[in-house]
């Protein structure tokens, strides 16, 4: 598999994956403005996965929703923590959201110093969005971290954060859901 | 000046109250702070109330296809109108509080059964084919109502109104996108489109409810609908039979007919149903509500701490 | 607390009331503000205000009816006729 490839599927995978466990949340967050506001957090985390699929795709003579839906599940190079299914508590959800960008900042920091100017033109994109996402991830962790509840989450996360291996059976049971409609007329547009 | 209709409220209107049903009927516009009448101010609460009710519960047979759509870019566009859906609720609570029901007292009496929400949410979806019948059909059928709300004499609601509208213009087109896309498809898909045409007819023909007279519809008096039940449907039938015949798709009813008075006629809806799945029946409506009632429970030590703070 | 939104659609347009949203602070109402008025790039700016800083007024006072303020108050054209009569200069056909 290409240089380029290998460095953006992990990523990749990650923001698809993370996506669609943000979206859970969609129509039960726990206030209405919320609801709204983080499920563009998840809608645009989506639209960065496609991004970075794209250009992957090109290298690997295939598409976007080919590498999202069609690999076999071990084949995914998501890391366990955004593989975990924190819906319905939010403490953990939002403990997540903020490592997770803390995180990627580094991670799409060096891909905006790449030498390969489409890699580091769409890492300037993905990154002028993922400020608002930090701001929003900053503007939580103020609120609630006079919280134990959010304390204890954070901590018990952050050993996760880069943990990358054998995926969860919860990973499974994800790219089961995920893939149904797309496994179920092999081949379909849709 | 041509006399006007009188509300018969159980008892004698007020001067002021004649007023100002006269002044609503002559198309007057009401704001928030206007004096009102007490029923036209407990009517439009229920009636937008369930509205907003109707818009989160609608969420629900919605979201769980967000997590099975087969492209990226069905992905997307799912999240973004269950994200309008979202959005309205918001805007109509809103509407709601300001006239005096707190959103945490409507959002209790959903999860209660006291209060409301439209019939086809009260449904399970069983296949991506009701994803895009959703999307195509049912939100038409609730577009024709909420085009008629553009005219409502309440100033608030007339105004988010607009908004409704124009983003529930997106969904009728991603809808239309994803039925197009599986007719030009396999059989399996076209099947697909079929099966859930057929299951979804008929509550979309009890979606605008049961034919009341202008006369005795208190909410038309007061101008806060300004189109009949009968009228709404038949608007639904002329716009969107075309539509699903001309794919060479069935409806299932064999009375459904256009005559020679350019009435459509069709199978007597069933009403009965209608009753029993909004007063809290429906096949889904335990379940969507108790998804709603675990979820606020779990979510309820975020909002005392995040927005019970004196301001 | 409520903010209340107003949306400007395109530049050098006015500022419209859009609608409300209720958030804990300023950092939260800007964040869904922005989401609810302008996620599908329907608004180039934004005006957010706490409610409370916002003042209704629709009492507006005019007993003696001051007609120099409108159109109706200054009836031209019978001066104009008598102008032009007197200078000569007849009136058109069509004013």
């Amino acid at each position: 598999m290409s240089e380029r490839a290998q460095l953006l599927l992990p990523i990749a995978d990650d923001e698809l994956v993370l996506g669609w466990r943000n979206s859970e949340w969609t129509g039960i967050a726990p206030f209405l403005e919320e609801d709204v506001a983080f499920s563009s957090i998840a809608q645009n985390e989506i639209g960065h996965a496609r991004a970075l699929y794209q250009l992957a795709a090109e290298e690997l003579g295939t598409t976007a929703d080919e590498l999202a839906f069609d690999r076999k599940p071990e084949e995914y190079r998501c890391s366990k923590f955004v593989e975990l299914r924190l819906v319905p508590d939010w403490a953990k959800t939002i403990a997540r959201h903020y490592l997770y960008e803390q995180s990627d900042e580094r991670r799409i920091g060096a891909l905006m110093e790449s030498d390969d100017p489409e890699v580091a033109g769409l890492a300037a994109k993905i990154d002028r969005e993922e400020a608002y996402h930090r701001m929003h991830a900053q503007m939580w962790f103020d609120r609630l971290q006079d919280e134990p509840r959010f304390i204890e989450a954070v901590d018990e996360l952050r050993p996760l954060v880069d943990e990358r291996g054998e995926h969860s059976a919860e990973f499974t049971e994800l790219w089961g859901e995920m893939t149904m409609v797309r496994r179920s007329v092999a081949g379909a547009t849709w | 000046m041509e006399t006007l209709t009188i509300v018969r409220l159980g008892g004698q209107m007020s001067a002021r109250e004649q007023d100002f049903l006269e002044f609503v009927q002559a198309g007057g516009q009401v704001e928030t702070s206007d004096w009102m009448p007490d029923e036209y101010r407990a009517k439009l609460i229920k009636f937008i109330e369930m509205h907003g009710n109707s818009e989160l519960m609608g969420v629900l047979p919605e979201r769980e296809w967000i997590l099975r759509a087969p492209t990226l870019q069905r992905k997307l566009a799912l999240t973004a109108k269950v994200q309008d859906e979202v959005g309205h609720s918001q805007l109509i609570y809103r509407v709601v509080e300001d006239l005096g029901k707190p959103r945490d007292q409507c959002l209790e009496d959903l999860i209660s059964g006291k209060s409301k929400f439209h019939n086809v949410f009260h449904y399970p979806t069983k296949t991506w084919g009701d994803v895009g019948v959703i999307a195509w059909l049912v939100d038409a059928a609730a577009i024709i109502s909420q085009k008629a709300l553009l005219k409502c004499s309440y100033a608030p609601y007339a105004r988010i109104m607009k908004k409704i509208c124009w983003e529930e213009s997106f969904h009728i087109l991603h809808g239309r996108d994803v039925v197009l896309t599986m007719m030009n498809g396999t059989d399996e898909q076209r099947e697909l489109v079929q099966e859930a045409v057929n299951r979804w007819w008929g509550p979309l023909m009890q979606f605008h409810g049961n034919p009341i007279p202008a006369e005795d519809d208190p909410m038309y008096q007061w101008r806060i609908k300004s189109q009949g039940n009968g009228e709404a449907r038949q608007q639904f039938l002329d716009g969107y039979v075309p539509q699903i015949w001309e794919l060479g798709l069935t409806v299932p009813d064999p009375k459904l007919r256009k005559n020679d008075d350019g009435v459509w006629e069709f199978s007597e809806p069933d009403w009965d149903e209608l009753k029993h799945v909004v007063t809290g029946h429906g096949p889904k409506t335990e379940e969507r509500l108790g998804l709603r009632r675990t979820t606020r429970d779990e979510t309820a030590w975020v909002r005392r701490a995040v927005l019970a703070e004196a301001a | 607390m409520i903010y209340e939104v107003f949306r400007q659609e395109r530049k050098g347009q006015a500022f419209a009331h859009a609608g409300s949203v209720e958030a804990p602070d300023r950092a939260f109402a800007d964040w869904y503000a922005r989401e609810e008025f302008g996620r599908r790039g329907e608004s180039v700016a934004l005006w957010v205000v706490p409610r409370e800083a916002v003042h209704e007024i629709d009492d507006f006072i005019d007993e003696l009816e001051r007609n120099y303020h409108r159109v109706d108050g200054y009836p031209l054209k019978e001066k104009l006729r008598e102008a032009r009569e007197r200078a000569g200069t007849a009136a058109p056909a069509d004013r």
